[in-house]
């Protein structure tokens, strides 16, 4: 348990190491996590207008006012 | 376009060909990045001796470093896709480059960042007007312009090659902050901080901090790829492969 | 039809962009003002001692006056877009480069010069030598056409774009780091009395370079930032 408390401790120096270390580690996942968001939502648009592509193909379009 | 490039790398240059590749390549770039991280964080933090100057502040090196060298590193990868988009048009070398910029700012962020939480305890300050400070404050300047410029475009390829113009031109540029701000401090005597110091790091310190270098690029490369395939759906929303992979992960 | 010689298409477009710039010339004076407001602004807040003026005014001349340009830097070819006079540009037999060195050369004229030639007062609001102020000219004269020249590759860039104020000030600060440095790094070094042409010849061989380079790289920038 000692040795573990010591390894905490960073000889003093903890303030500065583990901020450091937890900065690193959150901005790598915010930065892998970020894209496959994106990815969802890219598809997820793409789904909804291909929907709409599809159901304005099987109805016959109205046709456009005179001008 | 010239007949020396191998037939395999035009055909890599396709969008779904890469999109595939990428997605093959990309767990395998991940994996290794998370071993040999954890193996260079575990030789960092727990084998390493404490240093007999810096106590354990030293540590914050295994991520400062390698974070310091992957911004510039990024940048040099992005400089270097920018030229080839601008000059042979490639729509794959301007979605690197572009995607490159993100994760390059945010290792130049770490880097600031883990350096001034190692310079508070050595050298009493969380900044100082160094010249390799400010050349790392002008390249994440240089980050968000190249960014922000890219955004500012409603027409995403205008954009990119926009943008890429401007990393180029940011290439010339950080030499020439370094220099000048080293010029600056001749001039003005402010505080002289050794960063490194003279001594040479045992074999002990030495390989998890070549670990971690490695195990950062490996990262690169597996965001890297994460990016520019998230990219390519946006980009290529309209194409058959696009929506097929829509169509198969929505049934999934 | 023959087409005019380049000294004539040069002369014209510098004669058009100065004439435009004497119709409104409103817009010439608002970068004045902002300087001299800007730099009114230092004695209050920060207490009338001569000492601590005469220490910090040579460096907040200079960035006053990059400030007060880039303000401007905005404008250099919007009216131009709007109007569509710069794709007639960018179409025209002409070399693009030396036609926009030209608009560029106009457009220092109209903003930079009548800066500089304020900057004496700006310096003597803040106490500084009369012996410093020549140096303090020089500076000016080789590091504002630097700004010109570095501002309008950017403002090339962001052509395309409709918000571009801020983005600009984001991308200009890296790029004119070093001008500033090595400008004030003149005055400074003139003001404690030590060689201070080293640096003035820096901006000067930056500045050339930047006179065959930057028309260039703005020409290519435009058609960048235009091709739609």
């Amino acid at each position: 348990m000692n040795s573990l408390q010591t390894f905490f401790a960073m000889g003093g120096y903890a303030m500065y190491v583990w901020p450091a270390y937890a900065l690193f580690f959150t901005v790598l996942i915010a930065d892998t996590i970020a894209p496959g968001v994106r990815r969802r939502r890219v598809l997820r648009e793409l789904r909804t207008r291909l929907a709409r592509q599809s159901m304005r193909q099987n109805r016959p379009t109205p046709a456009p006012p005179s001008p | 376009m010239s007949s020396w490039i191998p037939l395999w790398l035009h055909k890599l240059g396709s969008p779904p060909t890469f999109y595939r590749f990428a997605g093959s390549l990309r767990p395998w770039a991940m994996a290794l990045a998370l071993l040999l991280g954890a193996v260079g964080l575990y030789g960092g933090l727990v084998l390493a001796p404490a240093d007999y100057q810096q106590g354990d502040a030293y540590r914050i090196i295994f991520i400062h470093v390698p974070s310091a060298e992957m911004s510039m590193f990024i940048y040099a990868a992005m400089g270097a896709a920018a030229f080839i988009a601008l000059v042979w048009r490639i729509k794959l070398a301007e979605v690197v480059a572009m995607e490159s910029a993100p994760i390059g700012a945010a290792f130049t962020f770490i880097t600031l960042v883990t350096g001034s939480l190692w310079g508070k305890p050595m050298w009493g300050t969380w900044w100082t007007w160094d010249a390799r400070l400010t050349s790392e404050l002008v390249l994440l300047f240089l980050y968000l312009g190249v960014i922000g410029l890219y955004h500012a475009f409603e027409d995403r390829r205008q954009g990119a090659r926009a943008a890429a113009f401007l990393a180029i031109i940011g290439i010339i540029n950080v030499p020439i902050v370094h220099f000048s701000v080293n010029w600056w401090n001749t001039l003005h005597q402010g505080s002289t901080v050794n960063i490194f110091g003279k001594s040479k790091m045992s074999w002990d310190m030495l390989w998890p901090l070549l670990t971690m270098m490695l195990a950062t690029k490996f990262y690169y490369v597996a965001s890297l790829f994460n990016r520019v395939r998230t990219d390519l759906l946006a980009l290529e929303g309209g194409k058959d492969w696009v929506r097929k992979i829509a169509a198969d992960e929505a049934r999934s | 039809m023959k087409r005019p010689g380049l000294a004539t298409a040069c002369t014209a477009m510098l004669r058009r962009d100065l004439t435009l710039a004497w119709r409104r010339r409103g817009d010439i004076a608002m970068p004045v003002l902002y300087a001299l407001i800007v730099t009114m602004l230092f004695p209050f807040a920060l207490g009338p001692e001569d000492t601590l003026l005469q220490r910090i005014a040579g460096g907040v001349v200079l960035v006053t006056v990059l400030l007060a340009m880039l303000l401007a830097l905005d404008a250099m070819f919007s009216s131009d877009i709007e109007d569509g006079s710069l794709e007639q540009l960018v179409l025209a037999p002409q070399p693009l480069a030396l036609m926009l060195g030209m608009k560029i050369l106009a457009h220092w004229l109209t903003t930079a010069l009548p800066l500089i030639v304020i900057a004496p007062l700006l310096a003597a609001m803040l106490h500084l030598p009369g012996a410093v102020i020549p140096v303090l000219l020089l500076a000016l004269l080789l590091a504002t056409p630097l700004l010109s020249l570095l501002g309008a590759v950017l403002v090339a860039l962001t052509a395309g774009t409709r918000r571009s104020g801020m983005l600009l000030a984001l991308m200009l600060l890296p790029l004119c780091m070093p001008a500033v440095i090595f400008a004030a790094g003149a005055v400074a070094a003139a003001q404690q009395g030590l060689p201070w042409l080293a640096p003035i010849a820096w901006l000067a061989a930056a500045l050339v370079l930047a006179v065959v380079l930057a028309p260039l790289a703005c020409a290519a920038a435009l058609r960048i930032a235009l091709d739609a």
